[in-house]
């Protein structure tokens, strides 16, 4: 996806989002320039700005606290048959399992602040994670370890030389793959007992105030922040593995 | 007569009533097998596949371990991959996300990482090359910032090499390292490889099935066949290394000795 491509489909989104609402004429359905007139006023005079950074600051912990958990456990089980076999059965139990039906269960072991929410969206990256750089690393030719074992390299070197660089790739996909899914989970849990995050605005301007001009901007907001992500995730792709863009 | 003593006459390498059986299978690849190896020597082994030749390489590479009998080198025996000792494999021995060069550096990296511990790297003020000698060597320098899949079959093998000799090995291990290639590339690796175990006396190991390749590169030739191998059938080739020598007559005798060897007909 190039930044061309981007704009066209922005323009075509907001132009069919413009049809159906003229053809609609109900407030439910506003037209998308009062709705982003209402994103920079709530931005800059209201509390969205806060509520996009409170939404930020849960994903990203989120998906750091997974990154740093599932990767090395994932390289472990990659590269031990004995572990591999011990765990992969509880993961292929608890993997399919939408994690969603967690959430009130964290609610009620870790409260209704941010540590809740920041496990919800840790528990499912986690797995995918672990699957994937699990994968990656049984995946790796015995050739490519043998080669590099016979220039010296134990156990250290292997990871660091072999599996680490091998799984970077994967962990990334991982991430890319789970944006949606993190983004979706967390307006579930900002839904509950909380005043703060994207989902609580959303769900508090539509369902209490009746304001869809200010939901819908909340709702631009999240799209935003998805967007955001997607995007990163891809720089960081495009600078730690440059291999995969060369043709 | 009396023979002086040099270290090019000691045996380098010794294998010892090696049993060698793979774990899933009850017949042995190897049994009670004898084999010496002397310094500097060119040894190419060949068979059928499944002959055992690949586990013979592994095993002297420090990567396989038999279950009876020793490998010794120079008197100790091989527990694990033996820093001197230089791997060539068929394909995939790159890093596929590392650069020409970082491939090239590899070792060297791995080599800091640990120290001159003995075990990784060789003991004490051991000095290994610059990956950009090597990489100008192998004519490679206008490939250096490629990544694998971005080479042909003979240049990757040419980065495996250089990523070897930087290291500076004493002993070169090649599992049909040129096999993959065509008939050009093939032909220009085996001299370049043979000018180079000349220029720097390393010790060859190489495995192939291909007779023409064990006729040019071999000055002794370890014939494998259907297991258990239980001896070392050896054919001796010292004409090698001769301009203009795989057109010769003595080249055309020693690959139909093989093919005799091998049970194959000569029709």
């Amino acid at each position: 996806m190039n930044k061309r491509q981007l704009t066209y489909t922005v323009v075509i989104l907001i132009l069919a989002w413009q049809i159906c609402s003229t053809i609609l004429q109900k407030p439910i359905l506003p037209s998308p320039i009062i709705v982003i007139l209402n994103l920079f006023v709530e931005l800059f005079h209201g509390k969205l700005g806060t509520h996009f950074l409170v939404s930020l600051y849960r994903v990203l912990a989120g998906m750091g606290l997974a990154v740093l958990t599932a990767t090395p456990a994932g390289l472990l089980l990659g590269q031990s048959k004995k572990l591999n076999q011990i765990f992969i059965p509880l993961i292929y139990i608890l993997y399919p399992i939408p994690k969603v039906v967690f959430v009130p269960i964290i609610m009620l072991l870790f409260g209704i602040g941010d540590v809740a929410k920041i496990i919800i969206i840790f528990i499912i990256l986690f797995f995918q994670i672990l699957v994937l750089v699990r994968d990656q690393a049984v995946n790796i030719r015995p050739e490519l370890l043998n080669s590099v074992r016979s220039l010296g390299a134990g156990r250290k070197a292997l990871f660091r030389f072999v599996y680490f660089p091998a799984t970077l790739s994967a962990i990334l996909t991982s991430l890319r793959q789970s944006v949606g899914t993190a983004i979706a989970v967390l307006y579930i849990a900002e839904l509950f007992a909380t005043q703060s995050g994207l989902g609580y605005y959303i769900y508090f301007q539509g369902s209490t105030l009746f304001n869809y001009p200010a939901m819908y901007a909340g709702v631009v907001a999240m799209s935003l922040l998805g967007l955001g992500m997607y995007f990163g995730i891809d720089q960081m792709e495009k600078r730690m593995c440059k291999w995969l863009f060369v043709a | 007569m009396v023979h002086p003593v040099n270290s090019s006459t000691e045996s380098m390498i010794r294998l010892d009533k090696v049993t060698f059986t793979h774990s899933q299978n009850k017949k042995p690849i190897f049994e009670d097998f004898n084999w010496e190896i002397k310094r500097s020597e060119r040894w190419v082994v060949l068979g059928p596949s499944g002959c055992g030749k690949t586990t013979l390489l592994y095993m002297l590479a420090g990567i396989l371990f038999p279950q009876n009998g020793l490998i010794l080198f120079d008197g100790t025996q091989i527990s694990r991959p033996r820093p001197e000792s230089g791997l060539i494999l068929q394909d995939y021995g790159l890093l596929p996300w590392a650069t020409v060069r970082e491939n090239c550096a590899l070792g060297l990296k791995i080599r800091k990482l640990y120290g001159a511990d003995g075990v990784h790297a060789p003991r004490g003020d051991y000095k290994s090359g610059k990956e950009g000698i090597w990489l100008k060597r192998l004519g490679l320098v206008e490939f250096e910032d490629k990544y694998p899949h971005q080479l042909s079959g003979g240049q990757r093998q040419r980065t495996a090499i250089a990523r070897t000799l930087v290291l500076r090995p004493d002993l070169l291990l090649m599992d049909e390292p040129f096999s993959s290639l065509d008939v050009q590339s093939r032909e220009s690796l085996q001299d370049l490889t043979l000018s180079l175990l000349a220029e720097f006396g390393m010790t060859l190991i190489l495995v192939t099935h291909s007779i023409e390749e064990a006729a040019t590169m071999g000055e002794k030739i370890l014939i494998l066949k259907e297991p258990p191998n239980m001896e070392a059938f050896i054919v001796d080739n010292p004409i090698t290394c001769k301009d203009n020598y795989r057109n010769s007559i003595s080249f055309k005798d020693t690959c139909n000795n093989l093919r005799l060897m091998l049970g194959i007909s000569n029709l």
